[in-house]
């Protein structure tokens, strides 16, 4: 089994920002070493000579021209906020004095 | 605040050995931003430059922009790096209210451009030559304003507001190796090197490489050693100093309380520090931690970038001759001391002078005007001297009109404040103001001899062989004439009159 235990499962979920339980926590931990072990026996597969792939696809160089396009208005950028002010975002305070 | 003890920099240098390290990063002036069409502007109303891209709203697909592309190339060919065949974006994942997406793209173990270098020149001419370990492409968060508490700072506040026009904009990250040897020249390194990325970033034209708009931004790595110890000490990283003195004191400043802190037998924590200009001083961010676990994983939105040999050399084509070898070109051409050349370059003169010369005037004529009058004058509006409205062209026009006897230095000065004035070009002033050299021998002569006969005792001296004192008619005609005169015209014809050998 890849070593991958409930610690490690907690710390990802702290840095994911994704509350689990410990029981969730626990079976997570089972299933991500499971999927570890696989892509294990993949890097097993491919030789040195190999170049790690980073897209499935055999395509590149997708750009476009640095041509300005569409925009929204401050109003239609702002009516997802779950709040505002002085037409932006307002957010909680995000340190506390230190 | 900071009350942290510090050491004088003589004796932290005495003691250690400071290692440096940079991450200067560049905003792009592109039109629209790294991964979307939405405009790349600063300064406008805030969340006006967005577009659902920026913003990170789900759904949306990122595109590259091709010219935010091609300039990260042309800067990384200008560090004389290596540019990369193959290169992919990444994911650094983070939360923080200025990045609406929970993760900045960027690039990570394959940057566009890698292993580069460039000479650093201090003051004196001491050249430190600064490895590049890379420069990769990426993109700049929104803009957080801290509300409430005392300073507006993030300590304290009560909430913040957050403005997306920057969200998006591209950035090149040039990052150094580490430094070594710099010793108690680090400080100067530091605020050189920032110096030359800002000029070879805009001699490029891919930045409007403005510190103060954020356009170049440093952070400073700093850790010391005691002499001797091949192992690096732990660094700090110091953000937010975006001056080029903010970069010079930082350093100087990290280096003086690192001292101090290991010379109490305590060990540095591996942090960031925020530079406080009021105070000339670092105070503690995070701790380096499980934050900064990016868990970075290659962009599935966005396919590889693969550069082929003929792109890059022709982007290679197009590179503007570096500055450096630039001044030097240049201040050999004028026949410059280092003394008068720095001047210029300090006075932001060097471009103007150029444009001075290659439209006819000689070297020794573009400094006189523009680091002389025209400087003078700039002082006086508070403008920069190559916004006071002088164009080379009209020095060059007064440099003839003097050259060819029509007018001399004092009414040059006149033709100036026509210029300035809006009364045309400098032939034009010459013309509507009626400030030609009187040439005119019989009109001299009646003045001479006005001048001549108010002052007869001097007359008398200079029949009588003291010639210097010609000075004092010269000056009576230049009187009658209101400056209108050639002055030595006028003394020829004295000495003409008076039947003495000048």
């Amino acid at each position: 089994m890849a070593a991958i235990n409930r610690d490690d499962v907690a710390h990802l979920a702290q840095l994911a920002h994704i509350e689990m339980s410990d029981e969730e926590l626990e079976s997570m931990a089972t299933e991500l070493a499971v999927i570890v072990d696989a892509v294990k026996s993949v890097s097993e597969a491919a030789g040195a000579d190999v170049p790690a792939t980073s897209h499935p696809i055999p395509l590149t160089n997708v750009m476009r021209e640095d041509v300005v396009g569409h925009v929204l208005t401050v109003e239609e950028a702002l009516s997802g906020a779950p709040d505002a002010a002085d037409g932006r975002f307002k957010v909680p305070a995000i340190l506390e004095e230190s | 605040m900071s009350n942290e003890t510090i050491l004088s920099f003589e004796e932290a240098l005495e003691k250690y050995d400071p290692v440096l390290g940079f991450e200067v990063h560049v905003e792009l002036n592109t039109k629209t931003k790294m991964f979307s069409s939405a405009p790349n502007v600063f300064g406008d109303e805030p969340n006006s430059n967005v577009n659902e891209v920026c913003l990170g709203l789900p759904g949306v697909l990122p595109v590259v922009n091709k010219k935010a592309v091609e300039s990260s190339i042309l800067i990384g060919l200008a560090l004389n790096c290596k540019i990369a065949p193959h290169s992919t974006f990444a994911r650094k994942q983070y939360f923080y209210p200025d990045t609406p997406k929970n993760f900045q793209t960027s690039q990570y173990d394959d940057p566009i451009c890698y292993d580069g270098w460039i000479d650093i020149e201090l003051e004196d001419g001491t050249v430190f030559h600064v490895e590049i370990e890379r420069a990769h492409m990426e993109e700049d968060a929104g803009k957080l304003t801290h509300m409430g508490g005392a300073t507006g700072r993030i300590q304290g506040a009560d909430y913040s507001l957050v403005d997306y026009n920057r969200s998006g904009v591209p950035l090149v990250e040039i990052v150094t190796k580490t430094i070594e040897g710099a010793g108690s020249r680090a400080p100067e390194l530091a605020k050189a090197y920032v110096a030359a990325i800002r000029e070879i970033v805009k001699n490029l034209g891919v930045s409007d490489a403005k510190m103060e708009r954020g356009n170049v931004r440093c952070d400073a790595n700093v850790s010391l050693r005691p002499y001797g110890q091949e192992k690096f000490g732990t660094r700090t990283e110091t953000k937010n100093v975006n001056s080029l003195r903010a970069v010079e004191n930082a350093v100087k400043f990290e280096i003086q309380r690192h001292a101090a802190v290991l010379d109490s037998g305590v060990l540095i924590t591996q942090e960031t520090r925020h530079w406080h200009e009021d105070t000339k001083s670092t105070t503690s961010g995070r701790p380096k931690s499980d934050a900064d676990d990016y868990r970075y994983f290659p962009e599935p939105d966005l396919v590889p970038i693969v550069t082929s040999a003929a792109w890059v050399e022709e982007l290679r084509a197009t590179l503007p001759e570096p500055p450096a070898e630039r001044r030097k070109r240049l201040q050999a051409d004028w026949g410059y001391t280092d003394m008068e050349f720095r001047d210029v370059v300090n006075a932001g003169l060097m471009d103007e002078i150029e444009e001075t010369v290659t439209a006819g005037a000689t070297a020794a004529a573009a400094r006189k005007w523009w680091m002389g009058e025209i400087a003078r004058r700039a002082k006086l509006a508070d403008v920069d001297p190559a916004a006071l409205g002088v164009s080379p062209a009209v020095v060059v026009e007064i440099e003839k009109l003097i050259a060819s006897g029509a007018i001399n230095d004092k009414l040059a000065r006149k033709v100036l404040d026509g210029v300035l004035e809006g009364e045309g070009t400098p032939t034009e002033v010459v013309a509507k103001r009626g400030l030609a050299v009187v040439s005119d021998d019989g009109a001299l002569q009646s003045a001479i001899d006005e001048a001549l006969a108010a002052q007869p005792d001097v007359a008398e001296k200079i029949r009588g062989g003291k010639v210097q004192a010609v000075g004092a008619i010269v000056g009576g005609v230049m009187k009658v004439t209101r400056g209108q005169a050639d002055a030595a015209r006028v003394r020829e014809l004295i000495l003409k009159t008076l039947g003495v050998e000048g």
